[in-house]
């Protein structure tokens, strides 16, 4: 019995969901509702959106690259002559969808998709808890994140357009840039605070709120991801708010934060007090955002472990081992952000400090992409679609971690940083990485949230054509980065070495296309699916706890509140018949 | 009724009431002494080192006296020591890692 | 007239939870404190990071205990010290189950931080008025941008012990235990700003 009810009157018990109280105005029940499970669902439908929004943007921007100066047939004209003057795309422009792209995918696009729509749906229902511990400031949370992402966007109506100094507004450009870096700047303050709102309620959430007889060590490898991810959100972001609050300062009351003294530009001193340091903000940037990294990859390879032990029917490999390398993964995070300056003449103490602690990270990497390959061996392994996107995970994100291997050794790095290897290192990690472990995962609980299942054969043709087209798209990007090719450059054809690997830029570009194309199945399966027959319950026959709920769950999640018996995977048990034995039944 | 941990009884809680005027004189003297202490005008290592110290014995006198961190679950002094630490490092490491190599 | 159909049915809402000890909110607030500590530790190290590297501090020449108003910052001080003790009284009147003093208490704490905001209004205006803004200087700039977010927060205290005061005085009706929590938190996070200024203060004014 809930806690709570020791205060007489105040309550109806846990049982709320049995006997349907008050209905709720359309308004409170769906738009302001304080259920994880719509807000879940909320942060999932917004985000992904904002992601295929941001997608769209990097679709455009590749046209730039791969035929520079030419006009983009019929788009080019629909977007202005200021944008595209005579269809062909303008620098500024250019600028601009890099940028937004950047910033559109990490904080609009997989974190909310990852921690607030998985995080928020899959984790009350996996710890056994009625609700997250905070309703109300759950909601809060996700009415920052919509006008936050809405602001981002509006960005581009703004006199210059969108933020266009890259999504790490390094100063001074960004001190001096168009409004539309402001808007970038307010509209961070809110996504900032969604998730620092967000990260209390999960860790609260977890700790406190779990069911009868669920230890730490009984936690399914999700949460524990989840755990320590609220963790890196909590302590990382701040010092990227007050950085915010700084550049903030220097673009409306004209201070100098981040300007130092002597600024000239186009021939003009720059009228400020100067004394500021620019790489101050690339500190405070670097401090939130490589933690960030980690924020896209842990809840990832969480889905990747709920989805291997499944479908491979047997516990994962080296759970314990999981868990410690995750909590070391999450604190050593906190320590290597100046990696990504090597270059901006540091000394041999500090460089060699970041060094190493770059390189002792990559460990923990290493050991959980360890454990789930040793997880595959001897399993019975059924190629659903989930566990297709989550088999492609494992050499994809191998393929991401290896090659940030040169990038986190100096030697190396002073040739390879701002070239093109960087962008193919980190979107390995970040696509055919963390958002096919997404892809896996709506494949997996669609059937928890709306009772029905997707269709395999679309799911199997959108796993296949992502997964060729998507490699498409980054491998070729470390031979154009090894060949000196800059990031980030209007014109890559200016420079001989650029014109070099330029027919690469066009196979990445068409690889982009057709990965757009690839999408449709995925989109069309995703609505038309709301209209199968209900699927049958735990389709996958899974062990967790969130399968002990009706799918989907009603309000308050379980009719009666769940107790837990046993480990999280405890598949093939040897003497039983059934291939799985639930963490929520009592038979033995 | 609900037990929140400490203070079983009322009289028990009402010596606690105690410690708080205690503490919020100590808080004032501790003001006047730091302020005293500006007028003396120490060289700077040294003055910062005293305004520091003299900083923090007021911290810990709210924080373990006024917040209850003197009697508080692990739990939260896992997360503030934790956080501590990430404190020290966003606080020095900027620093350090610009005055060692080329100053900007 | 229950609570809120969300706080039903959750756990350790007011009872703490038997390992941790805790009830939600006061972890929940404890772990907000901390991303605040990260917060302001971010604008220190900018603090010492700027001043530093700068050939002389303050930039334009003297003391900072000159350019800045050393008594009145004294002063809000004291007020920010006395609205601590007001806050703590606040909660153990809820705990001697006295209504009547938490709202006296309360009531102090706001009217404090009141003052406190006023002096505050005073500095800046007269800083102002000299034609010192943040754009003046970096030693400026950290000045008002410390003290101006350490402001916000104290206006965020006052919005929460208001509404503790008039509106949310109702949940005492209810359920006291679960108010005196409210109050607990409320008064850990108002600790925390009288904190932050504690060390604001000497590393602004008197160093």
């Amino acid at each position: 019995m809930s806690a709570s009810t020791t205060h007489g009157h105040a309550t109806h018990g846990g049982h709320d969901a049995a006997h349907g109280h008050h209905e709720l105005p359309f308004w409170r029940k769906y738009i302001f509702s304080v259920d994880h499970k719509v807000i879940g669902v909320q942060y999932g439908v917004t985000a992904l959106v904002f992601l295929f929004f941001g997608f769209t943007l990097m679709m455009l921007l590749r046209w730039q690259l791969a035929y520079p100066g030419q006009p983009l047939p019929v788009v080019g004209k629909l977007l202005g002559e200021n944008a595209m003057p005579g269809g062909v795309m303008a620098p500024e422009f250019y600028n601009q969808l890099g940028a937004m792209h950047g910033t559109i995918m990490v904080f609009m696009g997989i974190v909310p998709l990852a921690v607030g729509a998985f995080g928020n749906y899959v984790v009350p229902l996996q710890i056994g808890a009625p609700d997250m511990a905070f309703p109300r400031l759950n909601m809060v949370s996700y009415w920052a994140f919509l006008p936050g992402g809405l602001l981002m966007l509006a960005g581009f109506f703004a006199p210059g357009g969108a933020a266009n100094s890259g999504w790490t507004s390094y100063p001074p450009l960004s001190d001096i840039a168009t409004t539309g870096q402001t808007i970038w700047l307010l509209a961070m303050v809110l996504l900032i605070t969604s998730s620092l709102l967000g990260s209390i309620n999960f860790i609260v959430t977890i700790v406190q709120l779990r069911a009868k007889g669920l230890t730490f060590w009984r936690l399914p490898f999700f949460v524990h991801a989840q755990f320590v991810t609220s963790f890196l959100l909590l302590l990382a972001f701040p010092p990227l708010e007050a950085a915010a609050v700084m550049q903030l300062m220097d673009r409306l009351a004209a201070t100098s934060f981040f300007l130092p003294s002597g600024l000239v530009i186009s021939g003009e001193p720059l009228r400020v007090a100067g004394g500021g340091s620019p790489l101050l903000w690339q500190h405070l940037f670097w401090f939130l955002a490589h933690p960030e990294v980690y924020v896209l990859i842990l809840p990832a390879m969480g889905i990747i472990a709920e989805v291997i032990a499944n479908n491979t029917r047997k516990p994962l490999w080296g759970y314990r081992l999981l868990v410690y390398s995750a909590i070391f993964l999450g604190f050593m995070s906190f320590v290597v952000w100046a990696h990504h300056m090597f270059m901006t003449g540091m000394g041999t103490t500090m460089s060699t400090f970041f060094q190493t602690t770059t390189m002792i990270i990559s460990i923990p990497s290493v050991v959980i992409l360890t454990c789930f390959i040793m997880s595959l061996y001897g399993g019975a392994i059924r190629y659903t679609v989930p566990m297709l996107f989550a088999t492609a995970f494992l050499p994809m994100f191998a393929i991401g971690g290896l090659t940030g291997l040169p990038l986190g050794l100096t030697a190396s790095d002073i040739y390879l940083h701002d070239t093109f290897y960087v962008i193919g290192h980190f979107h390995y990690v970040v696509a055919p990485g963390t958002i096919f472990a997404l892809f896996a995962g709506i494949y997996y609980w669609y059937p928890k949230v709306t009772g029905k299942q997707m269709n395999q054969t679309l799911g199997k043709i959108h796993f296949w054509l992502s997964f060729i087209c998507i490699n498409g798209v980054f491998m070729p990007m470390f031979w154009q980065g090894m060949a000196g090719l800059s990031r980030r450059l209007y014109d890559p054809t200016i420079y001989a070495h650029g014109r070099a690997v330029q027919s690469l830029n066009v196979l990445i570009s068409w690889s982009v296309w057709g990965l757009a194309i690839a999408q449709l199945p995925f989109i069309w399966n995703f609505f038309a699916s709301l209209r199968h027959p209900k699927a049958v319950e735990n389709p996958w026959q899974a062990t967790t706890l969130e399968w002990a709920a009706p799918s989907p769950p009603p309000h308050g999640n379980f009719v009666t509140p769940p107790v837990v018996y046993r480990d999280p995977y405890e598949y093939s048990e040897p003497g039983r018949s059934s291939d799985f034995h639930p963490q929520f039944a009592r038979e033995a | 009724m609900a037990e929140t941990a400490d203070h079983s009884s009322p009289e028990a809680f009402k010596k606690h009431l105690g410690q708080y005027y205690v503490v919020f004189v100590a808080l004032l003297c501790l003001t006047a002494v730091t302020v005293g202490v500006s007028y003396l005008h120490l060289q700077r290592p040294i003055a910062i080192a005293v305004a520091l110290v003299i900083a923090t014995v007021k911290a810990a006198l709210v924080a373990g006296v006024f917040m209850h961190l003197i009697s508080e679950k692990k739990v939260i002094y896992a997360v503030l020591i934790l956080t501590a630490a990430f404190f020290l490092l966003v606080l020095l490491l900027p620093s350090l890692t610009i005055f060692e190599g080329v100053a900007v | 007239m229950s609570a809120h159909p969300a706080d039903a049915a959750i756990p350790h809402t007011v009872e703490p939870h038997p390992v941790t000890g805790l009830p939600n909110g006061k972890f929940g607030i404890w772990l907000f404190l901390a991303s605040e500590v990260m917060l302001f530790g971010a604008l220190f190290s900018s603090y010492v990071l700027i001043r530093t590297q700068a050939p002389h501090w303050p930039p334009e020449g003297g003391l900072s205990s000159e350019i800045l108003n050393v008594p009145l910052a004294t002063l809000n001080t004291a007020v920010l010290i006395t609205s601590s003790i007001t806050m703590v009284l606040a909660w153990a009147s809820c705990k001697l189950g006295r209504i009547d003093r938490f709202r006296l208490w309360m009531g102090s704490t706001i009217a404090l931080s009141f003052v406190f905001l006023i002096i505050k209004y005073f500095e800046y205006t007269d800083k102002f008025h000299h034609e010192h803004f943040p754009k003046t200087n970096n030693f400026y700039a950290i000045y008002f941008t410390l003290t101006g977010l350490h402001g916000l927060h104290v206006i965020g205290g006052i919005v929460v012990n208001t509404f503790l005061l008039t509106i949310g005085t109702r949940l005492w009706k209810i359920d006291r235990d679960h108010f005196t929590n409210r109050v607990e938190n409320a008064g850990l996070y108002w600790h925390f700003v009288d904190l932050v200024w504690i060390f604001l203060f000497p590393s602004l004014y008197l160093l």
